[in-house]
């Protein structure tokens, strides 16, 4: 039992990391913060404007993947993976 | 017959011939086929059909043209329904395709452990799915009718029988690889012509560089810039800053559509047809890669025809274009009445500016971008063919997922969950069925007697999946506590509120002159507009969950082990019956 309450806090952990992350990229950085970078340039883009339009979304897939990947290996750590 | 027409023909009809082969091959023979494709499809076809599944007629035609004119506030729809999968491959996906039945009422039902519960998730599942298949009904009678220059209602009708047969043959499993090919048409469809625009116009093929890049003309201006300056030497606001209602707006309204996003029934249910919680993961992350492709395109496609739309009708700053020598695309479109042109101060040229009273081009449609666009930028035809199949793909392949939904809910989970537990799998396949050709039927109708209310519909749809769905089935998987009185307190409240909302401003039932406070943005609560309202909606349902939740008491020992079991991927078998 105490061995899966890890398991859960540990998945608890990374989705709040993911979340937390989604939140920035897009609420912060696309629209909270977004005339403050938008002072920055990516090349023709505003920064705040490239964050709302184009690095959110790229983000987004990082971070599906990312948690994936971790959940996986955290699956097999604790043997509660499908057989 | 002119070229144009002739490739359209082949086009459209060369792909439905393909999704009707498709259908026969993999037609549904069980239950299990028919809901969830025997449980046997890999996350990355998963993702595609997701993909298919998700982007519909509103991503394919009219977010483009959305954000063309709404510039920076069209970053709403791009953040918003992508941003949505997070949500749902952290918090949602993994632990229902652990659960292993076939939909999402059932869910409910058993996590509740709640009749009451179940019935309400029907109602929620068929109000939003239904709003949300008169738009895709719309789309098909609208491509048939631009492009083949057939009646509208003809080209509904055929958009109907073709549904009709890869649906009701296929269920799920013909579904499935039917959108695998539709994914194909439409990205394909999608893409070439905005590599296309993006060479022409900045020298970049690549699209999403193209938009950041600097103008092929030499002149060493970055394409936005000169967007920017264009548009203000017109009178709009600047295209890269321009706030749609302010920032607590676009927040709530990102919000909204993330949710609601995590929350459709249409896209939670693909992720049963998978056979693993890792694969359940994993077609989350795919999907998004292939939802990816198109949404990064398409501020690139809205931005450069804007541009394009501007260049036309005014080569140079204060050198308009005379009326008669218009192009051909230009004629073709006031043909179907979504671009009008009035002549205001007798000059013969066209002058297009923001200002209302001054502005000649009255009516420019923003979902005609997307499909004029190859033709503005004087592609050949060939790709303006390949866009019409692009639009139909789009919209059969969403109308095909939301009429499984919609005939699962009332077959399954209604008629053997809830009136006649005692029906033979063969009689519930069969019910499905019909269930399904009578949704078609109402579809049809409500596609050709749009209730009035058809241009708020898609945007809706979301508002009440995201805040009666979503925090239900994130509540049961993240709490224990929770019990079914909560949960269907949460779900009533979260959806009449934003029902109200929504009413109190666009009418009852959208019927013109029954709004009781008005459309006016003055009288929006914290100026946040109707279609962003779904985020307090599911504020609302959370909140109320927990107090009643509070009041009285915990869910039963039985249930806490239940979700205790959820959250652990080992022993998820395939989706099946109980």
């Amino acid at each position: 039992m105490e061995q899966e309450n890890a398991y859960w806090q540990t998945n608890i952990r990374l989705i709040l990391t993911c979340l937390v992350i989604w939140f920035v990229v897009s609420f912060g950085c696309g629209i909270l913060f977004v005339e403050q970078l938008n002072e920055f340039r990516l090349g023709g883009y505003k920064l705040g404007f490239w964050f709302a339009q184009q690095g959110s979304i790229y983000t987004f897939v990082g971070l599906v993947f990312w948690y994936a990947v971790q959940m996986n290996k955290l699956d097999k750590k604790h043997n509660v993976e499908e057989e | 017959m002119t070229e144009l027409k002739l490739y359209t023909y082949i086009a459209v009809f060369g792909s439905f011939t393909l999704y009707f082969a498709i259908a026969w091959f993999a037609r549904a023979k069980t239950t299990s086929d028919f809901y969830a494709a025997g449980g046997g499809i890999t996350p990355l076809q998963n993702g595609m059909a997701i993909g298919a599944d998700w982007m519909s007629a509103a991503s394919f035609l009219s977010m483009a043209g959305l954000i063309a004119f709404l510039g920076y506030g069209g970053s709403v729809f791009l953040m918003g329904w992508t941003g949505g999968f997070v949500l749902l491959a952290t918090l949602l996906a993994p632990y229902m395709r652990k659960h292993g039945k076939f939909t999402v009422p059932e869910f409910i039902a058993d996590r509740y452990d709640s009749k009451t519960a179940r019935v309400v998730a029907i109602v929620c599942l068929i109000v939003a799915s239904v709003t949300y298949i008169i738009g895709q009904m719309k789309g098909v009678g609208v491509a048939f009718s631009r492009f083949l220059e057939v009646d509208y209602d003809l080209g509904l009708g055929i958009g109907m029988v073709v549904v009709w047969v890869y649906a009701v043959l296929g269920g799920m499993k013909g579904i499935t690889y039917t959108q695998i090919a539709q994914y194909c048409v439409l990205i394909f469809a999608y893409t070439i012509p905005a590599v296309f625009i993006s060479l022409q116009l900045t020298g970049n093929p690549i699209p999403q560089l193209g938009l950041g890049s600097t103008l092929a003309d030499g002149s060493g201006v970055y394409l936005l810039d000169k967007i920017d300056m264009v548009v203000t030497d017109l009178g709009f606001n600047q295209y890269t800053t321009d706030n749609m209602g302010g920032t607590l707006n676009m927040f709530a309204y990102t919000l909204s559509l993330m949710i609601g996003t995590a929350g459709l029934p249409h896209v939670i249910m693909r992720f049963f047809t998978v056979p693993t919680v890792k694969a359940a993961r994993a077609s989350a992350g795919y999907a998004l890669v292939f939802i990816a492709l198109l949404y990064t395109v398409a501020p690139a496609v809205g931005a450069m025809a804007r541009f394009n739309l501007i260049n036309t009708i005014e080569p140079s700053a204060g050198q308009q274009l005379e009326y008669e020598k218009r192009p051909q695309w230009f004629k073709d479109w006031e043909g179907t009445g979504l671009l009008k042109f009035e002549d205001k101060n007798g000059d013969g040229k066209i002058n297009y500016v923001a200002d209302p009273v001054k502005n000649e081009m009255v009516k420019v449609d923003r979902d005609i971008m997307v499909l004029a666009n190859p033709a503005i930028a004087n592609l050949p035809n060939w790709v303006i063919a390949l866009v019409a199949a692009g639009g139909l793909a789009a919209a059969l392949s969403t109308a095909a997922g939301l009429l499984l939904a919609i005939s699962s809910a009332i077959s399954h989970d209604l008629m053997k969950g809830i009136l006649t537990p005692n029906m033979t799998e063969k009689a519930e396949l069969k019910a499905g069925r019909i269930v399904m050709t009578i949704s078609i039927i109402i579809a049809g109708y409500l596609g050709l007697n749009p209730p009035g209310f058809a241009a708020g519909t898609v945007a809706l749809a979301f508002g009440l999946a995201g805040s009666s769905l979503f925090p239900a089935l994130m509540m049961g998987i993240f709490s224990k506590k929770i019990n079914g009185t909560a949960a269907v307190s949460g779900m009533c409240a979260g959806l009449g509120i934003t029902m109200l909302y929504v009413f109190q401003h666009k009418g009852i039932m959208f019927i013109p002159g029954t709004s009781f406070l008005g459309g006016m943005e003055e009288n929006w609560f914290f100026g946040i507009s109707p279609n962003a309202f779904g985020s307090v909606g599911a504020l609302v349902n959370f909140t109320v969950a927990f107090v009643v939740t509070k009041v009285t008491g915990d869910a039963p020992l039985h249930i806490q082990q239940l979700v205790e079991n959820l959250r652990y991927p080992r022993g998820a078998g395939a989706a099946a019956d109980h």
